[in-house]
């Protein structure tokens, strides 16, 4: 597969309160036609900014790209004009948000709202449109999308809407799908079948896809790849199933191990205790100078407080930044 | 024995008619109508003087008495609905257009422009309303449409202000960032995502404008300002009627009273107006 979007050292400078740190560091990574890549982390590891500088969503001037390259089908996002960038976004990216009480218009009826993305790009008239809509909401599955397309955003659930959301990223056809925490605003049950509306739609527009979480069962269900990030860097990436049965990095390590499990047998007794990563993420400001992680990991040496580990190779299709890899079977 | 109840959260207001939004609504339908019809309604012509009966107090020929040439002030009342009611809709109309279009681009765009046209903004809002307007009146002359210009360059600053700051409120929601995400040009976005949501704080402070532009259009009349006599305009005649205020205390009250109920028309209807759609603020 050849990779349709490559991030070639994207680093995002942020500038607050007279600080001036980088949100996101030599980032590199490159996702392919028809493939999931989950970027996972907890807040403030950057993933999200990650999502605002390849769509150029970024607060300027309070974030900006400082060095780096968003190669998308031979253009450099990080370096277009925003008329092309205008061109492009909608119609051959699509973002979905996190939020889906507050990412549509509530003065407007939710049809047009999607409809309006086809106009602008297609060049659809209004009653074309209207039955590509209609499609594209059976498509998420909205129930009697006819009489749906005339409700207002208030009128609608907060898993309807969010497929609603979704519709409009995907409306007209992208190559290109970010999805930002799509389900964390959803309760539990919704979040399954968004899911698996999600997934069924990916697959089915083939759009190279960059899936932000920071649910790990969600990356399990969805994604093809991971790549984890800390403190503004990918500190391990691999194929999903490699990264559940032999993560390489202690933090994913320790992430994985924060998951409950149900245990099998079902008495207290018998659960696993949880095991928590001791401390906090470092203040990106303040970063140490070798590993980002090595404060709060239990295998860190010396070498990792002076030095910083670089993406090496751990195995085929698996890099992970570490001087003491896990190794073996976690 | 006790009942136990679930506790009921206190109702934060009745449901059902708002009182407020329909006597504002039927009185300004009333105006509207005299203003449109005034001289069909009028039980005499306006402008028809008579000396045989100057200053009469109310009688049954004259429901509202007669003033200093013996005209019939009910009949000029009801034709002077359409001077207070077309200068405060004009006034209102056009300093909803320019304070709209001000605030929105200030808001929206930011930087230079917000501060160039914030700073006109703030400098313009320390002048009082009406020594603005009598300024603008002595230049634009003392005309029906010097009015209508004096009231909507003093209702343009503080409108501009209002809508910036809903316009920047709006422009941080998420919908906002997801219209630019979908590629919307910064007009579409302006058009139709964010002014569509600021409608309502707009049309709730034009219809408060409304009944201030009533005042202020007949303060002006009244320091002889505004429409000129023998025009049958409310402020208009409050001023000529000063002279003979001990005289025929009528003369002063009729008018005073039809330009209060304009004003308790427009009021009530923009605070229930803000009722209905914006419960959330104290009015």
């Amino acid at each position: 597969m050849t990779p349709l979007l490559s991030i070639q050292d994207l680093t995002v400078e942020l500038s607050a309160r007279d600080r001036i740190f980088d949100a996101v560091s030599d980032l590199s990574f490159t996702v392919a036609r028809g493939e999931v890549l989950a970027l996972v982390g907890e807040s403030g590891s950057g993933k999200s900014m990650t999502a605002l500088a390849i769509m150029r969503l970024l607060p300027e001037p309070v974030a900006r790209i400082s060095k780096g390259r968003i190669l998308f089908d031979e253009l450099d996002l990080a370096a277009a004009s925003e008329a092309s960038l205008r061109s492009i976004r909608g119609n051959r990216i699509g973002l979905i948000f996190q939020e889906p009480m507050t990412s549509l218009n509530p003065s407007m009826r939710v049809g047009p709202q999607v409809a309006e993305a086809l106009r602008l790009h297609k060049g659809l008239d209004a009653a074309a449109a209207r039955r590509r809509v209609e499609e594209i909401f059976e498509q998420v599955r909205i129930p009697d999308p006819k009489r749906r397309f005339d409700d207002y955003p208030h009128q609608m659930s907060g898993g309807m809407r969010q497929r609603v959301v979704i519709a409009l990223a995907l409306a007209c056809d992208p190559d290109v799908l970010i999805a930002d925490e799509p389900t964390t605003a959803l309760d539990v049950t919704t979040q399954a079948q968004i899911l698996e509306t999600f997934r069924d739609l990916q697959a089915a527009v083939g759009a190279a896809t960059i899936l932000i979480t920071h649910d790990l069962a969600v990356v399990a269900e969805t994604a093809d790849r991971v790549a984890v990030m800390y403190a503004g860097r990918i500190v391990e990436e691999t194929t999903t199933e490699k990264l559940f049965a032999e993560p390489q990095h202690p933090y994913t390590h320790g992430l994985l191990g924060s998951i409950p499990h149900v245990a099998e047998a079902g008495s207290a007794t018998e659960r696993d205790r949880l095991t928590e990563i001791p401390g906090t993420v470092p203040a990106l400001w303040a970063l140490p100078k070798g590993c980002a992680f090595a404060p709060r990991c239990p295998r860190a040496r010396q070498r990792c407080e002076s030095e910083r580990p670089e993406l090496a190779d751990m195995a085929p299709k698996h890099r992970a930044a570490c001087w003491y890899p896990m190794g073996g079977a976690g | 024995m006790h009942e136990v109840t679930p506790a009921r959260p206190a109702r934060r207001r009745r449901r059902g008619v708002n009182v407020f939004l329909w006597l504002g609504a039927s009185l300004l339908a009333l105006f509207a109508l005299l203003a449109l019809f005034g001289e069909a309604v009028a039980p005499h012509d306006p402008n028809a003087q008579d000396l045989f009966s100057m200053l009469e107090p109310p009688s049954a020929a004259h429901l509202l008495g007669t003033d200093n040439v013996g005209r019939d002030i009910l009949s000029r009342i009801i034709v002077g609905t359409r001077f207070t009611l077309s200068i405060a809709l004009a006034s209102v109309f056009f300093a909803g257009i320019g304070g709209v279009a001000l605030g929105a681009i200030a808001g929206y765009f930011g930087g230079v422009t917000d501060r160039v046209v914030t700073g006109i903004i703030d400098l313009l809002l320390t002048v009082p309303n009406i020594v603005l307007a009598i300024a603008i009146a002595s230049v634009a002359g003392s005309s029906a449409t010097g009015l209508t210009i004096a009231i909507t360059a003093s209702f343009i600053p503080p409108l501009a202000r209002l809508v910036r700051g809903r316009v920047i409120e709006l422009a941080e929601e998420d919908f906002v960032a997801a219209a630019i995400t979908v590629g919307m040009s910064h007009t579409r976005i302006l058009l139709r995502h964010i002014l569509p949501n600021a409608a309502t704080v707009i049309i709730i402070e034009l219809s408060l404008n409304a009944g201030q532009a009533v005042l202020i259009g007949s303060a002006l009349g009244f320091l002889g300002l505004g429409v000129q006599p023998p025009a049958p305009e409310w402020g208009t005649m409050l001023g000529a009627s000063r002279e003979y205020l001990t005289m025929a205390p009528h003369l002063v009250i009729a008018p005073g009273i039809a330009i209060s109920l304009l004003v308790l028309a427009f009021n009530a209807f923009g605070d229930g107006l803000r009722d209905v759609f914006d419960p959330g603020s104290s009015s």
